[in-house]
């Protein structure tokens, strides 16, 4: 395979204050495969999807995709080369209709073409399960069904690079089940980086795995790899269980 | 669509039922419902809001009444420069404000339109202050119509809502008015999505600029009054109770609220000097009972399909 990795970032660093949240992480993300991000509460995660999709700007670092520097460019520019994000804190159109949310998450691309825009819209609200409330008001929708919309808005833009959230925060047993099997799914045409609690979800469907502890890379490898990491087992495996 | 249409229609039908009196006052409301249709882009499409919109009116108005009196222009390029110079201080304006957000944008925009108000008044010579300056009778005709007859002035309201009305109705369908909406409901959202958040947004100020500056002109053109009251902070929060009367964020909002307003306070004063009082207790009735404006609460709980 060529072009293994399509993201890949360089001494990526933030200190907030003197926290170090993120320090000198060289991560690379693999092509067509599911990586899985995980490490305790607060090791930073969510600080570096943010400086990923650039909703948080670095202190210092870079950011590469598909081969191309994107440091300096702002969130809405990264998404239009064709990453999708979604929130760890739910963030969806609260006033609008669930047709409407994904409509416009589709809309970016497909604005022009009002079949091709209906149809993508249908599908994705068919695929993730939203059919039958598709006229209902967001703000309406339970909170598992809210994450589930947030789901579907990252569906909707056909992604290339699809980063999560945590999306499995309060989802229940039978919708983790099918948030795990729309993940395989997807991987191949879509590279997929997951940050996620839940260890069920991890094993099921992570084809790499890297871990961080306090703001940096502690382990990176295939699953089995990861198991087998004593570091690993003795700072989060041996700790947490299913969050 | 059909909506739209029935309302323009029934305010053809008003000019052949109304006594002269309400016709005047129905020309008078069409040219401020403009105005409030203006404001309501930017306030109840983008939920941006601005204190400072009669700066974009009064551009209008003087970008019309100066030109013609000064350059001696007839009305249609007069009109044009007084969009044209709303929309250039929209642009400016909201190149600067556009970078803060909430209470710092009213802020802002107040602080530009006490700015335009000073300006005018600092020109005296050309703009005769507070006092004003009249546009002459003469100088008010469009393709040989004099457009300070009743009738005329009628019609020539009418059609220049008309076009605003079914515009504005336009662009809130199109991908356009719904990323603007997308941004009125979450911000943050709608950048993770890859919309440039603040280039719409300072196009919808432009839009929302040009068309109250629309309204200003027309104003000028068709009362032939062009003054520095127009562009004080008073003339800034009308638009804002009436779009929040009528209901923000729906097409025909701003004109109910311009109507309601109107004849609230014209009735009232009819019965007591303390007509402003009862106005104001009207108003916050209003805004508890009704928080979403009279068409945004028929909308919520009769009329869903309404734009
Ligand atoms: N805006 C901010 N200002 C100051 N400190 C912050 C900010 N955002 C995050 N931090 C700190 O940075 C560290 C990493 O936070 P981050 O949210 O990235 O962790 P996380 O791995 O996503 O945790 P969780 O699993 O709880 O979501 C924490 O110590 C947090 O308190
Ligand atoms: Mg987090």
């Amino acid at each position: 395979m060529a072009a293994v990795n399509v993201l890949e970032t360089k001494g990526l660093t933030k200190i907030y204050g003197g926290v170090e949240a993120n320090l000198d992480i060289d991560f690379q993300l693999r092509k067509g495969q599911i990586t899985a991000l995980i490490g305790p509460n607060g090791a930073g995660k969510s600080t570096f999807v943010g400086m990923v999709s650039g909703r948080t700007l670095p202190t210092r670092g870079t950011v590469s995709f598909a081969g191309k520097d994107i440091s300096h460019l702002p969130a809405h520019k990264r998404m239009q080369l064709g990453m999708a994000y979604t929130f760890q804190i739910t963030s969806i159109f609260p006033g609008l209709s669930v047709y409407d949310n994904v409509d416009l998450a589709a809309g970016r691309k497909l604005a022009n073409d009002k079949t091709a825009l209906a149809q993508k819209t249908t599908q994705v609200l068919d695929r993730i399960g939203l059919t039958d409330r598709a006229d209902q008001t967001a703000q309406d929708l339970s909170y598992g069904h809210q994450r589930i919309l947030e789901i579907a808005m990252g569906l909707a833009q056909d992604p290339t690079v699809f980063i999560l959230d945590e999306p499995t925060q309060g989802l229940s047993e039978s919708e983790v089940d099918d948030f795990v099997t729309l993940m395989k799914s997807l991987a191949g045409e879509t590279t997929i980086l997951l940050i996620e609690h839940n260890m069920r979800v991890v094993s099921e469907t992570a084809d790499y795995i890297t871990v961080l502890d306090q703001g940096q890379v502690l382990a990176s490898g295939t699953p089995d790899e990861i198991h087998r990491n004593a570091a690993v087992q003795a700072a989060y495996l041996g700790t947490t269980s299913d969050a | 669509m059909t909506l739209h249409i029935a309302v323009l229609v029934v305010l053809l039908g008003l000019f052949f039922v109304l006594p002269a009196y309400h016709v005047g006052a129905f020309s008078r409301i069409m040219v401020l419902a403009i105005y409030a249709m203006g404001y309501n882009l930017l306030f109840g499409y983008t939920g941006l809001l601005s204190l400072g919109h009669a700066m974009f009116f009064a551009a209008g108005m003087y970008g019309f009444g100066l030109t013609v009196n000064l350059f001696g222009f007839s009305v249609a390029p007069a009109f044009l420069t007084g969009i044209i110079a709303a929309a250039a201080l929209a642009l400016i304006v909201g190149y600067l404000a556009l970078r803060t957000a909430g209470v710092a944008f009213m802020i802002v925009t107040l602080m530009f339109a006490q700015t335009v108000y000073l300006v005018i008044l600092y020109f005296g010579e050309y703009t005769r202050g507070d006092e004003g300056f009249v546009v002459q009778q003469a100088q008010r005709s469009f393709a040989g119509i004099d457009l300070t007859g009743e009738t005329e002035r009628y019609f020539a309201a009418l059609i220049l809502f008309a076009i605003c009305f079914l515009a504005v109705a336009k662009l809130v369908q199109m991908p356009f008015g719904k990323r603007l909406v997308a941004i009125r409901e979450n911000e943050e959202r709608a950048r993770m999505l890859g919309y440039d958040a603040a280039k719409l947004k300072l196009h919808a100020l432009i839009i929302s600029g040009a068309v109250s500056g629309i309204a200003g002109a027309t104003y000028g053109l068709l009362f032939g009054y062009v003054g520095a009251s127009f562009s004080t902070v008073q003339y800034s929060i009308f638009p804002l109770l009436w779009v929040l009367l009528g209901g923000a964020g729906t097409t025909i909002g701003p004109l109910i609220g311009v109507i309601f307003m109107f004849y609230l306070i014209d009735i009232s004063s009819g019965y007591t000097d303390a007509y402003l009082l009862i106005a104001g207790v009207a108003l916050v009735l209003l805004t508890l009972f009704a928080p979403l404006g009279l068409v945004g609460t028929l909308r919520k709980r009769a009329f869903p399909w309404l734009p």
